[in-house]
């Protein structure tokens, strides 16, 4: 095989990522290339159409679709507000009369005579979209967005929920397997991201939420408590959206797992600095992983690495992603290339994995990933 | 550059070495297919990941990696560059052909409107699937939700194309205009780029089209076609499947990241997956007189074809996988339905932990039995709900009228029943990398029969190392090339299974059976319930197999009556399944684990070493 290809994790102490942000319908920008952002800053603008909502006239006034526009007070395009009538009958006897009113302030977008149906359009509401990270603006998108280029460290999770947000970074826990507990979320860690180690217990995400941190960092959870928290059963793994008060990026999956010691220390290094985090996980070809992005000055950065996406070495440092030996961090000790059998009879190409105990396993080579960075 | 009409191509120089991909949402397969002698076979095979999304946003570079595998190890030049070489300069340089099958970034995912939900709407999720879209949502007039719901709804949703239909021809054109104005205030966009129109094809009562042309003729790509319901009686779906095809070439693929390379590469039009897949299923169906259901479980979703009196149905099941969507199947399923089928104790959070962690890091592989068989059980769970879904579509037309005599008066049947009749079922192929890439081929046979549940005598097979969708776009250049490479390569019969219909307690008699064997030998034993039995048969080899059934059971003969029928051989055999049709497993846990270890070890479903 030419290629072996093993997505894998970057988890860099510096490096330069591009973001491109992108306004979900055409609208205006509010920045020049060259420019500096912050993350809360709005970088570009744009009008969402108003919600429609239509009124069958011909119905409720009784009349035919095509003699609708006899009725109407209102004709198309004019603006109207909430309760204000819209269409009338003229009967001989007053008693008899109807008087239809907009239920909404907005205008009238259009009017059908086929079907007798009047569409009535809330005013647009203005969406800003944020810089999301701190960093310097190098690519204009006519009426789209922007991309902004970021020095950064850049740790990728596994999984996440709940969208961008932005704040301090704070270790609560002194190791990497470490449980993060209740008593260890301290009312001063509002609106700061939490960064706990092997495993968020159910009791913890709910003092999080009343202590109001804006992001969790941890290893792993259950799925059961995921469950509980999202309310319901997660099916396919696209989120973003989700709002459970926090937003939550697990490192290495579900299950009591230590963070990686590579991970933990490249947050611990920069505890107390700003951080942008995002838990939006779409797991498909050309995945989105959740994201700590945690901007650096010139003079702060090291070596700048840009991961490069290659074939596994000897040496390289792998995480095993199946079980039996789930988590499991170890070094590539040997890539045989012929096809081995495993206990389960499939025959697949592996590798052998040594861990820091000396202690050597051989596991399809599907079943691990490389951390990068 | 390609014309995007649905027809075959014309080729000028003879086929012998034809390159074929297939872009799927997570890996490019390249197969080689060589003329050797007479015949077409399959030669080699190179797999790469799919790359329409970043950082390479060209899916011809995965198609380029795949067949460089392939250039690997069978020593011919096929690339120059960035080319592929057609035709073949000598015996090691070039092919004739270069075809491809896409569901890269998803698919073509398509929403559909009709009138009345269970009539036009079901029609026109019919054509959509049939077309081999992945139907996002059915926006009908009688759907239950409130207008500005389903304004809403257009608006959040982002397919690649949508599909009106509504009203049969001469009727009321109230509803249908009504729908097309929803969606013009809606203001639809496409999933792939903002700066193109959504298309969007009218296929509903004709006198509507001058109004559905004035309100969306600007706000979309409108192209209008034969209405798919003329009157109530009848189904059309031919014309707005081709338009689908069409559209699909011209405005979808265009959008996506290479595809335009990807077309100008390819020597016939590039076909969705789903779609080349449902070619094969509906050529074996025809050219065997069968009746079939086909499958095909992947990472994202399980397609079901059958063919049952010539009816052609597709559907997909876009949430029901082993990868991608295997938390799913677990969320529909339930926990219980999965833990049926494992033969072991597991408590509920290390099942669930494992489940969530194949959903994040899809392309591991089990490495231990128990994972294996967990896995299996959960591909189980999706088989079956698949087939569920599949049946509820796969049905006659709704709302006809039928002539009733005095016959029919204790008999309430309505219209609308499924097609989909098990104890008729000749055929089952299974296709998917969980059924094609079982370490054991009796595990994709035992799978199948027990999501299932075949009736009667049934022949199952599989999808050798998955090739139906390449061999779905060849078969519309070169029949010839596909049925050989179908029959030989691709093409692996597993066996018979006889399932007699009726329960029973354990030990009590189902059948009593004589098999004669192709050289003579005679076996005659009773089946009893709770029994699963295999008995070897080569591929190519017939036996003669008598059923004489208990008082209740039935084998297609009625309650009771003897059934004498040829079965065929294959991969794995014959197998007796005398555990009771419905299927029902013991409640009690160590029971049922008794019974599937049972089973298990009858039928050498696994190796022998204990957990």
């Amino acid at each position: 095989m030419a290629h072996s290809y093993t997505p894998g994790l970057t988890v860099t102490d510096s490096t330069v990522i591009r973001r491109r942000r992108i306004l979900p319908l055409p609208g205006t920008v509010l920045v020049n290339v060259g420019d500096r952002v912050r993350s809360n800053q709005p970088v570009a603008r744009a009008e969402l159409p108003g919600k429609v909502y239509p009124l069958n006239l011909a119905n409720q006034l009784g009349v035919a679709p095509d003699e609708i526009k006899d009725y109407l007070i209102k004709k198309e395009g004019d603006a109207v507000q909430k309760d204000e009538i819209l269409a009338e009958n003229k009967p001989l006897i007053k008693w008899f009369k109807t008087e239809i009113r907009s239920p909404v302030t907005g205008k009238v977008e259009s009017v059908s005579t086929v079907t007798g149906q009047v569409l009535l359009r809330e005013p647009p509401r203005v969406l800003e979209l944020l810089g999301y990270v701190d960093g310097a603006v190098v690519e204009i998108h006519p009426q789209q967005g922007v991309t902004i280029e970021c020095l950064c460290s850049l740790v990728q999770g596994i999984f996440g929920i709940g969208g961008e947000t932005y704040g301090e970074l704070v270790m609560a826990v002194a190791a990497p397997d470490e449980a993060l507990t209740p008593d260890q979320v301290k009312p001063d860690m509002k609106g700061k991201i939490v960064v706990g180690g092997s495993f968020l217990p159910a009791d913890t995400m709910v003092k999080a939420k009343e202590v109001g941190v804006a992001g969790l960092v941890v290893g792993g959870i259950h799925d059961k408590d995921l469950r509980a928290l999202l309310g319901y059963d997660l099916g396919v793994a696209i989120t973003g959206s989700e709002q459970v008060g926090f937003t939550l990026i697990l490192t290495e999956g579900f299950g009591t797992i230590p963070m990686a010691q590579k991970t933990f220390a490249l947050l611990s290094a920069h505890a107390e600095s700003k951080a942008s985090i995002s838990g939006a996980t779409q797991i498909r070809a050309g995945v989105i992983r959740p994201e700590i992005i945690i901007p650096q000055t010139e003079t702060q950065a090291g070596t700048i690495t840009q991961p490069q996406r290659s074939g596994i070495r000897m040496g390289d440092l792998v995480r095993i992603i199946r079980d039996p030996l789930f988590g499991k961090i170890g070094e590539v000790s040997a890539l045989p290339s012929d096809l081995t059998k495993i206990p389960t009879e499939s025959e697949v190409r592996v590798l052998e994995v040594r861990f820091p105990d000396g202690q050597v396993a051989v596991i399809p080579r599907t079943n691990i990933e490389v951390i990068e960075g | 550059m390609i014309s995007a009409s649905s027809g075959p191509p014309k080729v000028d120089h003879s086929l012998n070495v034809i390159v074929a991909t297939d872009c799927g949402s997570t890996t490019t397969k390249a197969i080689l297919i060589e003329k050797i002698g007479d015949e077409y076979r399959q030669t080699y095979r190179g797999e790469a990941p799919t790359t329409v999304e970043a950082p390479f946003e060209d899916v011809t570079r995965g198609v380029l990696n795949a067949i460089a595998e392939i250039e690997e190890l069978s020593g011919r030049k096929i690339l120059d560059g960035d080319k592929i070489i057609t035709p073949c300069r000598d015996a090691k340089t070039g092919v004739d052909m270069y075809i491809s099958t896409s569901s890269a970034g998803g698919g073509l995912q398509m929403m559909v409107t009709g009138v009345v939900q269970n009539m036009t709407g079901e029609s026109a999720q019919r054509a959509a699937l049939g077309a081999g879209a992945i139907v996002i949502d059915v926006l009908a007039s009688n759907d239950g939700r409130l207008p500005h719901e389903k304004i809403e709804r257009i608006r959040t949703m982002r397919p690649d194309m949508i599909l009106m239909s509504g009203g049969t021809d001469g009727g009321a054109v109230t509803h249908v205009v009504e729908m097309a104005e929803y969606i013009a205030a809606a203001e639809p966009r496409p999933r792939f780029g903002a700066t193109y129109k959504l298309p969007l094809i009218y296929a509903g009562n004709k006198d509507a089209q001058p109004q559905v042309k004035k309100i969306l003729g600007e706000k979309s790509a409108l192209v209008v076609t034969e209405n798919i319901r003329p009157v109530l009686e009848k189904e059309n779906l031919a014309p707005a499947r081709h338009k689908i095809h069409d559209l699909f070439l011209e405005h979808v693929m265009q959008q996506a990241p290479g595809y335009r390379k990807l077309i100008e590469m390819a020597g016939a039009p590039i076909m969705p997956t789903p779609a080349a897949v449902g070619v094969i299923m509906e050529t074996i169906a025809k050219r065997e007189h069968l009746n079939l259901i086909g499958v095909d479980i992947g990472g994202a979703t399980t397609d079901v074809f059958s063919v049952f009196e010539g009816v052609f149905n597709r559907t997909v099941s876009a949430n029901l996988g082993m990868s991608y969507s295997i938390s799913n199947v677990l969320a529909e399923t339930g926990l219980a339905n999965i833990m049926r089928w494992v033969p072991f104790t597991i408590d509920e959070q290390t099942l669930r932990n494992r489940i969530k962690n194949k959903m994040i890091r899809p392309t591991t592989i089990p490495q231990t039995l128990d994972e294996l068989q967990i896995e299996h059980a959960i591909s189980r769970e999706a088989l079956r709900l698949a087939l569920i879904h599949h049946k509820s579509l796969a049905t006659g037309l709704k709302g006809v009228q039928q002539e009733r005599t005095i016959s029919d008066v204790f008999e309430q049947q309505t219209s609308g029943k499924t097609l989909i009749d098990m104890l008729k079922l000749d055929l089952i192929v299974g296709s998917g990398g969980i059924l094609s890439h079982a370490p054991r081929r009796i595990q994709s046979m035992v799978m199948m029969v027990d999501a299932y549940e075949p009736l009667g005598f049934t022949r199952l097979s599989v999808d050798s190392i998955f090739m139906m969708p390449h061999l779905g776009v060849l078969s519309t250049i070169d029949e010839k090339a596909a049925t050989d490479v179908f029959v030989r390569d691709c093409m692996v019969y597993l066996g018979t299974c006889v399932a007699p219909i009726g329960q029973g307690k354990d030990g009590e008699r189902s059948a009593d059976y004589e098999i004669v064997f192709p050289d003579g030998r005679t076996v005659t034993d009773q089946l009893k319930f709770g029994d699963l039995r295999l008995y070897p048969l080569e591929l190519g080899k017939k036996a003669t197999v008598t059923m004489q059934p208990a008082k209740a059971i039935n084998l297609g003969a009625g309650a009771g009556g003897t059934v004498t029928r040829e079965v065929q051989g294959g991969a794995v055999g014959l197998i007796l399944d005398g555990r009771g049709r419905p299927l029902q497993l013991p409640a009690d846990q160590q029971a049922r684990i008794a019974a599937l270890t049972k089973w298990f070890s009858a039928v050498g479903l696994y190796p022998n070493e204990s957990r």
